[in-house]
């Protein structure tokens, strides 16, 4: 299916969604699914680096909280359309992923991975201790009651995270079938090979990294219209971070549609869990499936189906490259 | 800004006692992160828990945190060895440590810490001991008890460890590991069964630390992550896998930290080892004492 094809679809599915939850009548299922929306951005941005290079990123919640931060300082400067935010929110936090993937992955894989462990902490304290955002006090982000053609406003922000989040998984989809997603596979695979082949593998994971990087400060810029009010503790929330991690791996890694499946589903079940149980018990529930499935079910939700559907093994993600793509609907 | 000679020697004396302090908590990734290459981010998670085994033994029979924390030593071993092997099994034999080894530790770590919140919520806990209070005063030096004590503890903690890596069998083979484990196999010995033992004392080692945190600090479950940068960022500048290097690289990151918080402000604090973990990826991986 060609691309523009299939962004036209996805773009009709989303509003189908839209139409639904407005059908639904309750600004609620709004709210919700504003967070879900925001999960699938996290997740697709995540598996760019995580799932199509190998390379774990643990400081989502940085780069998420990097995107509302410059929308906080851009709101400050001068209030903007959200849409300005948005661009200029995932061209910062692209340009920080650009700048990690640089300081650190010349080197051995982990390091990245410590080194965004690291990242987070060290933006919150940056952010603590400057005032003009707020510090560590927090920033009000007064939204309007209600704007021009959709009513209220969080129908609004649902519709801007519905167009990220179909801009996100088409990026995703691009990527994986043109030869930049070969590129990521081979680094994913042996990048030594990939390297000695003549595979330019720290180019293509810087432009991995700043990708990633922007989708996921793209995902926080409309956040402190969605909160109100801006704390560093809910932006740097941990829950992002283990979330955009969980989400890709229970879905599987290997293609767009794992990191959608599994962020619809944890996402909507936190959703419900938040709800009916407690946030923190919706986190461990989180945690736990985690762990379950990186030990039991190693290629996720696609992985098991796929193994179900075919009644033969799954070999090791990282061997199948072409055949991982979702099959190709029949013209 | 006034600059006063006593402030600069008590700042840089205090980051060599709390840089001590450090290299405990480092010592256990220094052996999984450094010799191992178990890439275990949730070390910090064991340390916590560590923290709060002390904190409810000496809430409820007040027994001293060093002494709980050595009495548990046993149990985290056990701890450590039963994780490595569902990490040997899941992972390492698959070939998939890479990433989903790493998800799994962050799983580890934030089920810990959930945990942690959901059993003794986000209050800060301290413990109570003799020690803890008074302040040695000399020529112009404060040095509170309650950082000498744990500094003089993991001073003695890394040399023994120092002695059981170069001087036992164990330690050696453990060395070996890192270096060749086909030609420790042909040797004769299971790579397998000493990394168990390895990854086992590097959780053992948590145990402590999370006593000499929980004395010198009050703790609460998510306190861990701030560790997270120094420890990897002491343990990439000592060089991965030298505890004399995670001793120097801990004082060093210390004094530079301890002189930050005096002269800038304790909430700068925490961007200094991040800073030292850049700088030493940027300009010399292999750290100050790198093989």
């Amino acid at each position: 299916m060609r691309s523009d094809i299939f962004f036209v679809i996805c773009l009709v599915v989303g509003g189908a969604v839209f139409a639904a939850a407005l059908a639904l009548g309750n600004d609620y299922y709004f709210f919700a699914g504003y967070v879900v929306l925001q999960y699938v951005v996290l997740a697709t941005a995540w598996n760019i680096l995580g799932g199509y290079c190998g390379y774990v990123n643990f400081g989502s919640a940085a780069f998420f909280a990097l995107g509302a931060y410059s929308t906080v300082a851009l709101h400050r400067l001068h209030p903007m359309p959200i849409p300005v935010d948005v661009v200029f929110g995932g061209v910062v936090s692209g340009i920080v992923g650009f700048g990690m993937g640089y300081l650190t992955l010349r080197l051995r894989g982990a390091f990245f991975a410590i080194a965004t462990l690291a990242l987070a902490v060290v933006l919150q304290t940056l952010i603590v201790n400057w005032d003009y955002v707020g510090g560590s006090r927090g920033a009000y982000i007064v939204r309007p009651e209600s704007i021009a053609p959709f009513g209220s406003y969080i129908k609004y922000l649902f519709l801007i995270m519905m167009l990220l989040a179909v801009g996100a998984i088409t990026v995703a989809r691009l990527i994986e079938r043109s030869r930049l997603g070969y590129g990521f596979a081979t680094i994913r695979d042996d990048e030594l090979a990939a390297e000695a082949s003549g595979v330019p593998t720290l180019r293509l994971k810087l432009i991995a990294t700043t990708i990633s990087g922007g989708l996921m400060g793209m995902a926080g810029a409309p956040f402190p219209y969605y909160i109100g009010f801006l704390q560093p503790t809910s932006a740097f929330g941990l829950e992002y971070a283990v979330n955009s991690i969980a989400m890709p791996l229970i879905g599987g890694t290997t293609g767009w549609v794992g990191p959608l499946i599994g962020a619809i589903l944890l996402g909507s079940l936190q959703q419900i869990a938040t709800v009916t149980i407690s946030s923190a018990v919706n986190l461990l529930i989180v945690g736990f499936l985690l762990v379950g499935f990186v030990i039991a079910a190693p290629n996720g939700i696609i992985g098991l189906v796929r193994k179900y559907i075919r009644h033969k093994p799954v070999g090791p993600v990282g061997r199948r490259r072409v055949e991982a793509d979702a099959p190709e609907p029949a013209p | 800004m006034i600059f006063s000679f006593d402030l600069l020697v008590n700042a840089i004396v205090s980051g060599i006692l709390i840089g001590a302090f450090y290299a405990a908590v480092t010592a256990g990734i220094t052996i999984s992160f450094g010799i191992l290459d178990i890439v275990n981010i949730a070390h910090p998670a064991f340390i916590i828990l560590g923290s709060y085994i002390a904190y409810i033994i000496n809430a409820t029979f007040g027994l001293d945190p060093i002494l709980t924390a050595i009495v548990a030593m046993p149990a985290f071993y056990v701890l450590g060895a039963g994780i490595y092997q569902i990490y040997y099994v899941s992972f390492e034999k698959r070939g998939q440590e890479s990433m989903r080894g790493l998800a799994f530790f962050f799983g580890l770590l934030f089920i810990t810490e959930v945990m942690l919140v959901l059993y003794f919520g986000v209050d800060y806990r301290y413990v109570e001991a003799r020690y803890i209070g008074p302040t040695w005063h000399f020529a112009g030096l404060d040095i509170p008890l309650r950082i000498l004590v744990p500094c003089l503890v993991s001073l003695l903690m890394i040399a023994v460890l120092q002695l059981l890596l170069t001087r036992s069998f164990v330690g050696r083979a453990i060395m070996a590991v890192a270096q060749d484990q086909l030609a420790l196999k042909l040797m004769g010995v299971d790579p397998v069964r000493i990394k168990r033992i390895a990854f086992g004392i590097s959780i053992a080692t948590a145990s402590l630390a999370g006593a000499f945190l929980i004395i010198i600090q009050p703790v609460e479950p998510s306190v861990g992550r701030e560790y997270i940068g120094r420890v990897f960022a002491i343990c990439v500048l000592g060089g991965m896998g030298s505890l004399p290097g995670t001793l120097i690289a801990a004082m060093l990151i210390g004094i530079f930290e301890s002189l930050t918080a005096t002269f800038y402000g304790p909430s700068w604090a925490p961007a200094v080892s991040f800073g030292f973990l850049l700088l030493t990826l940027a300009v010399r991986p292999a750290g100050l004492l790198g093989r």
